[in-house]
């Protein structure tokens, strides 16, 4: 149980922090407005040279494995669901952090994803 | 929703990729990791002989195909669309995971369970509607 709930806690923490990394990333390089391949492969190229991109890929690897180790151990309807709580992590870190003002609505919703949460665990059986 | 820039066809198109993409790459690795059995560490062996079965695993290369997928239709939508708008219109992807696990895997889900991804759903969304507003 305890491992697990290690492996939980890496989804969430590692998984949210390298999409905001890799989002940073792709807002440096700008608009993707065309999609042929050889455009596409333009735009990969010109992202793997973004380090932000390095390491929200090297975070969400992390995430990854952890995934993979906890749906080893439990129901893919349980692991995803709890997975959510990167809301809360996203919004309590931004606030603490990045200073930033979360508003009272943001709240109520991190409240009903907590809430939801609970109840997945709680429907365990 | 407002009728900002972001809500073209290809950021639904895209979006659409999303959750039709992540949720079978999530119960295909499900699959996979299921077939191969709890994981138990004891000796460095035991995660070069799990690691070498996570590669012979059909499941766990589609998973990752569909992740990868899922991956870049993300990546391509985040480049104009904010992460604050991608993120609730990925919200029903819980309920499509759940419903996935439950008609393909045959994973049993209580009536409380079901409740729990449902207020997920509805938590996500508000989460995302607000952060819109500066």
């Amino acid at each position: 149980m305890a491992w697990e709930t290690v492996l939980l806690l890496l989804i969430v923490f590692a998984g949210t922090s390298g999409e905001l990394c890799v989002t940073r990333a792709m807002k440096t390089i700008g608009e993707v407005h065309d999609f042929r391949p050889s455009s596409l492969l333009r735009v990969m190229l010109r992202a793997i040279q973004v380090p932000w991109m390095w390491l929200g890929v090297a975070l969400m690897a992390v995430a990854f494995f952890s995934l993979l180790g906890a749906l080893s151990m439990e129901n893919v309807s349980f692991v995803v669901p709890v997975t959510a709580l990167s809301y809360a992590a996203g919004a309590l870190g931004g606030q603490v952090f990045l200073g930033e003002r979360v508003s009272r609505r943001r709240w109520l919703g991190v409240l009903l994803v907590c809430i939801g949460v609970t109840l997945v665990f709680l429907g365990r059986k | 929703m407002t009728s900002s820039a972001g809500l073209h066809l290809k950021t639904f198109v895209l979006i659409f990729f999303m959750i039709l993409f992540g949720p079978l790459g999530n119960v295909s690795l499900s699959k996979g990791m299921k077939t191969i059995g709890a994981i138990s560490l004891h000796s460095p062996g035991d995660l070069l002989r799990i690691g070498v079965q996570i590669l012979q695993s059909p499941f766990i290369w589609l998973g990752v195909l569909l992740l990868l997928m899922f991956f870049v239709s993300y990546l391509l939508v985040l480049s104009w669309a904010d992460y604050s708008f991608v993120q609730p219109a990925g919200s029903i992807a819980y309920a499509v995971v759940a419903l996935w696990a439950h008609f393909l895997l045959k994973e049993p889900i209580s009536p409380t369970r079901w409740a729990g991804v449902c207020v997920i759903c509805l938590g996500v969304l508000i989460v995302g509607h607000t952060s819109e507003q500066k």
